[in-house]
């Protein structure tokens, strides 16, 4: 039932009620209302939010995803490195990676200055950091999942038996 | 002056245009009303399966393929079925791809059906097997579905309808519009009315991977005795959301395919190259793409049919394919007028239960193949004219 739910939450683009979800899987409203309150206990369902294009507002924003090459410390690994990096609120993801470097760092900001002073301030200057390689995204067409330009519309006959 | 009654047969002429077509043509014109009308998939086909057709034209696959369809596809339609069903069939001589499962249902008629025999229909049910029976000159003996029995076909109901003329009798399920499954313990009742008879069964398991409870399908042909006298056929069109590429097959005893096989060679040639080459991939890789899809149907099926109780209307719960079957009796309205106002009224596209045979008036048939959201909304509108009318 909890991966129902998780299913149902992640895949449906407008917030259903507890309601709803209860009739989708065959339960109670209550019974529902107490399994995600769980769920959010554990830190399964992490957080709510909604998927945003922000290239169709007027909203400036560049996004970029700046690798990085790190020595790690001696019985902290790579933890206590990238504590270090997600904490600046403007770091939207961070990864661990396995291959040519070690961070994924994705980051948003205003402009590609207010990007590249970011990385020149905050992140090169680390003790551990051995270098890092900007690059900045120009268009995003797909993001978790979801397409940002769909003009699939249903085009089926209205009645067919 | 040509006198076209004259030249056209009249077995054609005799067979009646649907009684609700004025009704489709209103539907039609209304842009913006909500349609739970439609017998297909809202997904789109997996991107795996349209990128197999693509690549199939690429490389200028673009010829005709064997009459019985690519070799290659006849064999994972085999594995298909034996990992699913665990049924196995030779891809040689039993096995043929069709335009559709509609064509291959044409076919099995056509090819068993002669003039006067009669062939047992359960009503309500998919609009084709009246009208093919009628043109080989068969007699269409309806059995009609219950409610109460879960608009399954009882053996009782089966042992009252056969004579000495029952040629055939046509196996609708999971039904398209009830929604009805027949569980293996139903269809072994089935079985044992037929056993030490030569009457043939066409099992249309088109909705076959569209089954929502744990038993799960099970073929007529796996039932002990019945794989010598049943014609399954299956498509592509809805467990792969493929409707478009008219993709079939019909999988039967060799003596039977054969004949088919003839009427298909000479009326069709062969199916679609694209849509078999696209159909491979499909059996081959889409497990997971299908299973996701039967998951996200499911849950529809429950949000509707609880829809519909909570506004006081009786809904059986279907248990396969992807409609819901509502019983309207206590609205006061015949279906066709319920459809009809609904329609006016709130802008909602149902189809009235008579479509799929007389028997259906009560009922309306709603497809779930919509967002949850375009469900919710047209539900809501739906409980709207429901209260407005509730007056008896």
């Amino acid at each position: 039932m909890e991966n129902d739910i998780l299913d149902i939450l992640e895949n449906n683009n407008k917030p259903l009620t507890n309601e709803q979800i209860a009739q989708m899987i065959g339960s109670t409203e209550e019974e529902v209302a107490k399994i995600i309150k769980g769920l959010e206990k554990e830190n399964i369902i992490v957080g709510y939010k909604t998927m945003i294009n922000w290239e169709k507002t007027d909203k400036e924003l560049v996004t970029a995803i700046i690798e990085l090459r790190i020595s790690p410390q001696r019985g902290e690994g790579f933890d206590k490195v990238a504590e270090k990096i997600y904490k600046y609120s403007q770091v939207k993801s961070l990864y661990l990676m396995s291959g040519s470097y070690d961070l994924c760092v994705i980051i948003e900001g205003r402009s590609m200055k207010d990007v590249a002073l970011f990385v020149a301030s905050k992140l090169a200057p680390m003790d551990n950091v051995l270098n890092t390689a900007t690059s900045f995204v120009l268009k995003k067409y797909k993001d978790d999942g979801m397409i940002f330009y769909n003009d699939e519309e249903d085009s089926r006959q209205v009645i067919t038996l | 002056m040509m006198d076209y009654e004259k030249i056209l047969t009249k077995s054609i002429q005799s067979i009646a245009p649907s009684g609700i077509r004025k009704f489709f043509d209103v539907v039609a014109t209304m842009e913006d009303a909500i349609s739970l009308g439609v017998g297909e998939p809202d997904f789109v086909t997996p991107w795996p399966i349209r990128e197999a057709g693509i690549y199939s034209l690429e490389k200028g696959r673009t010829y005709y393929t064997a009459n019985a369809g690519l070799m290659e596809l006849r064999q994972e339609i085999c594995n298909y079925t034996n990992r699913k069903y665990g049924i196995s069939y030779d891809a040689k001589s039993e096995v043929l791809v069709t335009v559709g499962g509609s064509e291959a249902i044409d076919l099995m008629i056509r090819c068993v059906v002669t003039p006067g025999d009669e062939v047992i229909i359960p009503e309500p049910s998919f609009v084709c097997y009246k009208p093919c029976t009628q043109m080989s000159g068969g007699v269409p003996v309806v059995i009609e579905t219950k409610e109460e029995d879960n608009f399954r076909l009882t053996p009782r109901q089966l042992r009252e309808k056969i004579t000495d003329r029952t040629k055939l009798l046509i196996l609708p399920f999971p039904n398209n519009p009830t929604g009805a499954v027949m569980s293996k313990k139903d269809l072994e009742a089935i079985a044992e009315v037929l056993r030490g008879t030569d009457i043939m069964v066409l099992s249309d398991e088109i909705y076959g991977e569209l089954r929502y409870d744990d038993e799960g399908h099970t073929p007529f042909s796996a039932i002990d005795g019945m794989r010598e006298r049943t014609v399954v056929v299956n498509g592509f069109s809805k467990a792969f959301a493929m409707t478009g590429w008219r993709l079939g097959y019909a999988m039967g005893p060799a003596p039977v395919i054969k004949q088919m096989l003839k009427l298909h060679q000479y009326g069709i040639m062969s199916s679609p190259t694209t849509s078999q080459f696209a159909a491979i991939e499909a059996l081959r890789s889409c497990d997971k793409e299908t299973e996701k899809m039967r998951q996200e149907y499911n849950y529809r099926r429950r949000y509707i049919v609880d829809g519909f109780r909570s506004m006081g209307l009786s809904c059986f719960e279907p248990l396969g394919a992807f409609y819901v079957f509502p019983c309207i009796k206590s609205m006061g309205m015949t279906s066709e007028e319920f459809a009809n106002r609904l329609l006016q009224e709130e802008k909602v596209a149902v189809v009235p239960g008579t479509a799929f045979g007389p028997c259906g008036e009560g009922f309306i048939r709603c497809s779930y193949a919509y967002s949850i959201n375009s469900i919710e909304e047209a539900l809501s509108r739906i409980s709207k004219f429901a209260k407005n009318h509730k007056s008896v």
